[in-house]
């Protein structure tokens, strides 16, 4: 059996959270999904409340302390993410952005990520859209085509006659997120960052590259 | 001669004294920074370094003045750079500011190259961030030869061509000005400095001992590649930053509302944090014996040793204090502590002495000013 890891980057503010409750089903969704294309997965899991002093720190001076560090290294050597945000005042939290605003240049480029985002209602839903796309384009990663929005009224709707639309019962969006990445991962040759310290470009090619 | 020099390193920032809320004037800032260059050497220090800014609240734009001014006035410590930006600066002026330097000083110069690390002052100098280290390996590449070649045909992508130029004054004895390269986290850099066989100094102040460790044996392992010496005969500088009084507690107390709002750091990770994360100490000299004596097991042997001592408002009169600290306890049993165990064929720090001799040693290395005695032209513009 061929072996991925994931990273699942989870933002949310209270223990427990409903945040990582959503992480933690597009997970479990994503492994059961990657197990039945042969893959065996790797998870770990990044709370990002627990780096949230060593984060401001970090944007404060540039250093990553210790947990951070491992967190960010975590993100680029992965060979998909799951991101998973609070909405806040119509986008993801600040906390979220810190994180991904530290991340080394080019570490997500190409990497699958699935987006999920939890609010008190479903008016928040776009926020997906409008506000967590953008920004992994930016960072170019590869977002799925489904974002998984849950509102608090989601934890308990089970069915699509429970919901107001036509997008599926929470379960629903969940799976169909889980297939869509579990499939690029698979499809995927293990991530690899490359490591400029072990092979450096020698300087005669820097001098040629002038 | 020292197997290692251990010298202070300033950023020259004017910065409002915490605990007193006063701000020195750049003019205070300037002679506080010409009062701490004397007494390092006072205190037996071997290196002042001074960096450069083009920007407030930073006062040294100006290196090779304040150097001079410095050498004037002392007779043995040796006064470098910390960084001279070879980005943003005329590879041709720093040839020429730098051997005027060489002369006055009798050789008791070198300097490091960085990049700087102000976006703005790129442009302001008519330069392109986004080219940093094209620029560097460009400029870098004509300096190299303007104090190596006496007449220069050069073109390149960032200045002006050269025709027959000769940079004045030639180096000193005919033997450049020794270099190092200062990089932070640039794999390039550090593969610049050991194509060269120059210094590469890992300014480590604010950075975890594991990154300056992979950046020091990138750099060793590509300075043997390239057929300078072995690895461990790479000449390889750190920074550090100090603060101490005999007694560890007293030190921390005073050293405190500093750190809580130092420019950069400030506001950021508690004293404890930063202390265990960089190589800043806070206690007492013993302290930082033990802390800086065990640098090399992650380095190896190295050359030369930075202290940051002047910085985030701290009065002149502490500034001093902490010298006759760093000069009279901690550098004298530090440099006993390293020359044990130090394997003879490491490499000394490199003095204009040794590498006049070095030279001398090697006949083809011999300089022999190629200039016509009759017409004062060089041969190659006389043929």
């Amino acid at each position: 059996m061929t072996r991925r890891t994931l990273a699942v980057v989870s933002s949310g503010l209270r223990e427990p959270s409903s945040t990582r409750l959503l992480a933690d089903r597009l997970t479990a969704a994503t492994v059961r999904e990657l197990g039945a294309l042969g893959v065996e997965a790797d998870v770990e899991v990044v709370e990002v409340r627990l780096l949230a002093h060593d984060l401001t720190n970090m944007l404060l001076t540039g250093l990553a302390a210790g947990g951070l560090r491992t967190a960010l290294d975590t993100v680029a050597r992965a060979d998909g993410i799951i991101a998973v945000t609070p909405v806040f005042s119509g986008s993801y939290s600040g906390l979220f952005k810190s994180f991904f605003d530290v991340t080394e240049q080019g570490a997500l480029a190409g990497t699958p990520v699935l987006l999920g985002a939890t609010a008190g209602t479903p008016r928040h839903s776009l926020a997906i859209d409008h506000a967590m796309r953008p920004l992994f384009a930016y960072l170019r990663a590869l977002t799925v085509p489904t974002g998984v929005f849950a509102a608090t009224a989601d934890f308990g709707a089970t069915s699509p006659q429970d919901v107001s639309d036509e997008s599926g019962a929470l379960d629903q969006r969940v799976d169909r997120g889980a297939r869509e990445l579990a499939a690029l991962v698979a499809a995927r040759e293990p991530s690899t960052p490359a490591d400029p310290f072990a092979n450096p470009t020698s300087f005669e090619d820097l001098l040629r590259g002038l | 001669m020292p197997q290692m020099q251990f010298g202070i390193f300033t950023v020259g920032d004017v910065t409002t004294d915490p605990v007193t809320g006063r701000t020195p004037s750049e003019a205070e800032r300037i002679k506080a920074t010409v009062a701490i260059a004397k007494h390092a050497e006072d205190v037996g220090l071997d290196v002042f370094a001074t960096g450069e800014h083009h920007n407030p609240p930073f006062v040294p734009s100006s290196p090779t003045t304040l150097l001079a001014y410095v050498a004037a006035q002392t007779e043995r410590i040796l006064l470098s750079t910390s960084t001279t930006l070879i980005t943003t600066n005329d590879p041709v002026k720093i040839a020429e500011d730098y051997a005027y330097l060489q002369h006055l000083t009798d050789g008791r110069m070198d300097l490091m190259m960085g990049r700087g690390n102000t976006g703005p002052v790129y442009p302001w100098f008519g330069k392109d961030i986004r080219q940093g280290i094209n620029l560097a390996i460009e400029n870098y590449a004509l300096l190299h030869r303007l104090w190596r070649e006496d007449v220069v045909d050069w073109e390149g992508k960032f200045r002006t061509p050269l025709q027959s130029f000769t940079a004045t004054p030639r180096p000193l004895d005919g033997v450049p000005p020794f270099v190092w390269h200062g990089s932070i986290r640039s794999p390039e850099i550090a593969e610049q400095a050991a194509y060269y066989g120059d210094g590469f100094f890992h300014n480590n102040i604010f950075w975890p001992i594991e990154h300056t460790q992979q950046m020091v044996e990138l750099y060793r392992r590509r300075f043997e590649h390239y057929g300078h010496g072995s690895a461990d005969q790479a000449i390889v500088g750190l920074g550090g930053q100090v603060f101490m009084r005999a007694n560890s507690q007293d030190a921390k107390r005073e050293f405190r509302p500093y750190f809580d709002n130092a420019p950069v750091y400030g506001h950021g990770p508690s004293m404890e944090e930063f202390t265990a994360q960089t190589p800043l100490t806070v206690g007492s000299p013993q302290e930082v014996i033990d802390r800086y004596a065990a640098m090399r097991d992650h380095v190896g042997d190295y050359q030369r040793q930075l202290f940051l001592m002047d910085h985030a408002g701290l009065p002149l009169k502490t500034v001093l204090e902490q010298l006759d600290l760093l000069g009279g306890e901690v550098v004298p049993v530090l440099r006993k502590e390293l020359a044990a165990g130090r394997p003879a064929h490491v490499p000394d720090a490199p003095t204009h002495a040794a590498r006049v001799a070095a030279a001398g040693d090697r006949p083809e290395a011999q300089r022999a000013h190629l200039v016509d005695d009759v017409t004062g032209l060089s041969p190659e513009a006389a043929r």
